[in-house]
């Protein structure tokens, strides 16, 4: 009999089936842990459905200060993002190690770390806390947030150029800034903006939650609703987020395709979107 | 116009790639410079703009040495030095337009370059050259939409761009198959003789180099062993540039 | 020589383009002056701010670390929890709705859209806005924090698994499909074995978002260690917001660790 008869046809599983088995035990465990039973899950879904039932239909009538903390929300997430995007040109730029030497990218690197560290909401408490309930406590957490992720990838996309692009503009004569502009940019300038409109979006996306501690926007006024047990409320509050952050999406689309696929107004009516800005800056998400 | 007097460079210690280099290069023809690989003939021709860092020597351009330039010295310097290269080295995201504009970098100030407000008779002169090199249509495509002769004919209107004192080429068609690799090296030759630029080229196809320069250099382990005309190119120094072990050293 | 049908002018962009360029460019500036004035800034508080940090910082020292074993332990394992069933939970939700959205294996249009609105709702709702729905709905505690987690998860895996999934290469299935593969056995050996890598890497990369995610969800009441700096907020006790902070931050760290862990050696 020789050694191919008696080998096996597929490759060994049992590290898989001991992966799949630890697996099942840990869920097990952890269901155990957190007191999560069937018959809570059972009172639960009944629950759930009383609870759906006072949810619709849903209920716009205190329309204006749903459209109130919309437009709160919506500012905050313009100005965190401006501000954000603003700062992290230069930081993203000068964490770039292939570019800048290491005592001026560690110090940025450092700075980007940190910002993506903690979660926008204990920003958001840090910063109520220094400068009041209000928009502005949103919108500087939300800046952190976006200079934690705009930085961190604007650094990543700078240290993937060719340097054999930046070399020839160099051995033309031109000063260090020309370089930059024709060598560097171009390559990263259509990354930068995906992570631009990316991070547009996710602060709509969190600028709708940091209300909840006090930082502006509708998420104040969710709060508040659920604490009264405004369910159909809630809803109409929930629907308009959703309805919002999609808007958003669809102006980033927007903007990728005039910055990205150089398409024109006329275009984007007709419904031709781009290429690239179709596929946006794929497998894009950090949240 | 160019010399180079003692040239040296030594990537690790002890170890030089070039050995006490000199060399005078005239203000017109093609010179053509040839060598096994690692031989330090890319080395050499990156040391005249600095690309590479010389070890020790002299660089004499125009009246002042290279060297010892300040950082914004040597920015001026390298106007007047245009430079081709292997691989192209377009930026790939850029219009062809742009990449040929690219030339002037060096004259036009970094707000202007950001805005592509370039004064229009670089514009004028940018459109001629396209036309020289054969690209007229293409000034709006994207450089990374080209093939790589086409590409390369943009890398030699961007050096020409410059209106150099010297053109400066570093193995030009080895990324470039045979054909176009004579187009090529005939567009460097035409535009060496109708502008009256010097040429340096560092190439690997000797059939190629004998066909187009008008001098060869031939190196071995970092020296010069051969300078003069195509025609005195014997087999017997061929064999000493090429087959013997001295460039294994 | 020159030719004069090129105008001897260049255009970098064309007048439509300029066009749409500079409405964007005006619609931003117009955007964030709106937005500046009607934001309310009190000059006042703004002043006062760096004061009140140093105030935080010295009201947070010096570091209650006792409090760890008492207070904080439990909640941050139960937080790992949450984090880690919520992503397994969504996984398993996310496979099928993945499929759904993804038009090289469900060709309908019409489902395709609707999976891929599910996908959006549940990305576009914030999962501290999930987790106030379930804990409405299960009453506080972790099952509520695991189920918003698992929520949210599911818009963030089923897009990225999506996209995995329109990315594969067409080759395998066509062979199955030549030897006359049932359904089943065509998402089996021609797309499982082509996704799987991608799945496991957006699986690792959600649970590294989710535990980050869990830490928070205790200030709506859905279990974990938000809980606990809720109540130490609320009780002002800064010296033990500093060290729930902290074992936040190194769950966190500790987390990176594992995933980058992990994908050098087994992905």
């Amino acid at each position: 009999m020789t050694s191919a008869a008696t080998a096996l046809p597929f490759r060994s599983r049992t590290w898989a089936r001991v992966g799949w088995l630890a697996l099942a035990a840990y869920v097990v465990y952890a269901c155990a842990q957190l007191d999560v039973s069937a018959e809570r899950i059972a009172s639960g879904l009944a629950n759930a459905a009383h609870f759906f039932g006072r949810m619709f239909p849903p209920n716009f009538a205190r329309w204006d200060l749903l459209v109130k903390g919309l437009k709160e929300s919506l500012e905050i997430a313009m100005l965190a993002s401006a501000l954000g995007i603003a700062l992290s040109l230069p930081i993203g730029f000068v964490a770039a190690r292939n570019l800048m030497p290491a005592w001026v990218s560690w110090p940025a690197r450092l700075v980007i770390v940190a910002a993506r560290s903690f979660h926008p909401v204990i920003v958001a408490i840090v910063f109520v806390k220094a400068v009041g309930f209000g928009a502005l406590a949103g919108i500087l957490a939300l800046t952190v947030a976006s200079i934690g992720f705009i930085g961190k990838l604007f650094a990543e996309a700078i240290e993937e150029i060719s340097l054999k692009q930046v070399e020839a503009v160099r051995a033309t004569g031109a000063p260090f800034m020309s370089v930059v502009a024709f060598g560097v940019l171009p390559q990263v300038f259509a990354r930068f903006i995906g992570f631009c409109t990316y991070q547009l979006d996710s602060n709509l996306r969190n600028s709708t939650m940091v209300g909840i501690v006090g930082a502006g926007g509708i998420g104040g006024t969710l709060f508040a609703a659920f604490q009264r047990f405004d369910y159909d409320y809630v809803c109409a509050i929930l629907i308009s987020i959703i309805a919002l952050i999609m808007a958003g999406e669809l102006l980033a689309m927007g903007v990728r395709a005039i910055f990205i696929d150089g398409l024109s107004l006329a275009d984007l009516f007709r419904g031709r979107v781009g290429r690239l800005a179709a596929q946006g800056e794929r497998h894009l998400e950090d949240d | 116009m160019l010399s180079l007097r003692h040239l040296a460079k030594s990537y690790v210690p002890g170890k030089p790639v070039l050995n006490d280099i000199n060399l005078d290069i005239a203000a017109r023809g093609i010179t053509a410079i040839i060598g096994p690989s690692g031989t330090g003939k890319s080395t050499l021709i990156r040391c005249i703009n600095r690309l590479v860092e010389p070890s020790a020597g002299e660089i004499e351009f125009q009246g002042e040495d290279l060297v010892g330039l300040s950082r914004k010295a040597l920015r001026r310097a390298r106007r007047r030095i245009g430079m081709v290269f292997q691989e192209y080295n377009l930026v790939e995201r850029l219009t062809v337009m742009e990449n040929v504009l690219s030339g002037r970098l060096g004259y036009v100030s970094p707000w202007r370059a950001w805005r592509r407000k370039f004064p229009p008779e670089d514009i004028a002169r940018a459109f001629e050259l396209l036309g020289v090199v054969g690209l007229a249509a293409f000034a709006g495509s994207r450089a990374d939409s080209l093939s790589g002769g086409q590409r390369q004919r943009v890398g030699i209107a961007r050096a020409v761009m410059q209106q150099p004192a010297v053109l400066l080429a570093d193995e030009p068609t080895s990324s470039l198959d045979p054909k176009t690799s004579v187009e090529i090296m005939q567009l460097l030759a035409d535009i060496a003789r109708d502008r009256d630029i010097p040429v340096v080229i560092n190439m690997h196809d000797v059939e190629l180099a004998k066909r187009f320069a008008d001098r060869i250099i031939g190196m071995s382990a970092g020296s010069v062993v051969f300078d003069g005309p195509p025609g005195n190119l014997s087999d017997a120094t061929l064999k000493t540039i090429y087959g013997g072990e001295d460039w294994l050293q | 020589m020159t030719e004069a049908a090129h105008d001897l002018a260049w255009r970098r962009f064309t007048p439509a383009q300029r066009i749409a360029r500079f409405a964007v460019y005006l619609a931003i500036i117009a955007g964030i002056v709106v937005s500046i004035q009607s934001v309310e800034v009190i000059p006042e508080f703004l002043a006062d701010a760096p004061d009140q940090v140093a105030d935080l910082f010295a009201r947070m020292w010096p570091i209650d670390l006792a409090y760890y074993p008492r207070g904080v332990h439990a909640a941050l394992m139960e937080t790992i929890h949450i984090a880690s069933l919520g992503t397994l939970l969504s996984l398993v939700l996310a496979l099928p709705i993945g499929l759904l959205a993804a038009h090289n294996l469900c060709p309908s249009t019409p489902v395709n859209l609707f999976a891929k609105l599910i996908l959006v709702s549940s990305r576009s709702v914030n999962s501290l806005v999930w987790a106030l729905l379930f804990v409405g709905i299960f009453g506080p505690g972790a099952l509520a924090g695991t189920l918003a987690i698992a929520f949210r998860s599911i818009g963030f895996v089923g897009k990225l698994f999506g996209e995995a999934l329109e990315e594969t290469s067409h080759g395998p299935i066509e062979a199955l499909d030549a030897a006359g593969a049932p359904a089943l056995s065509r998402l089996a050996y021609g797309y499982w074995p082509q996704v799987k890598p991608a799945f496991w890497s957006i699986a690792l990369f959600r649970w590294d978002i989710n535990v980050r995610e869990s830490a928070v969800l205790g200030l709506v009441g859905a279990g974990g260690i938000g809980m606990t700096l809720d109540a130490a907020l609320n009780l002002f006790q800064w010296e033990r917001v500093a060290v729930i902070l902290l074992a936040i931050f190194a769950i966190v760290i500790l987390a990176e660790v594992i995933v980058t862990v992990v994908r050098n050696r087994v992905l």
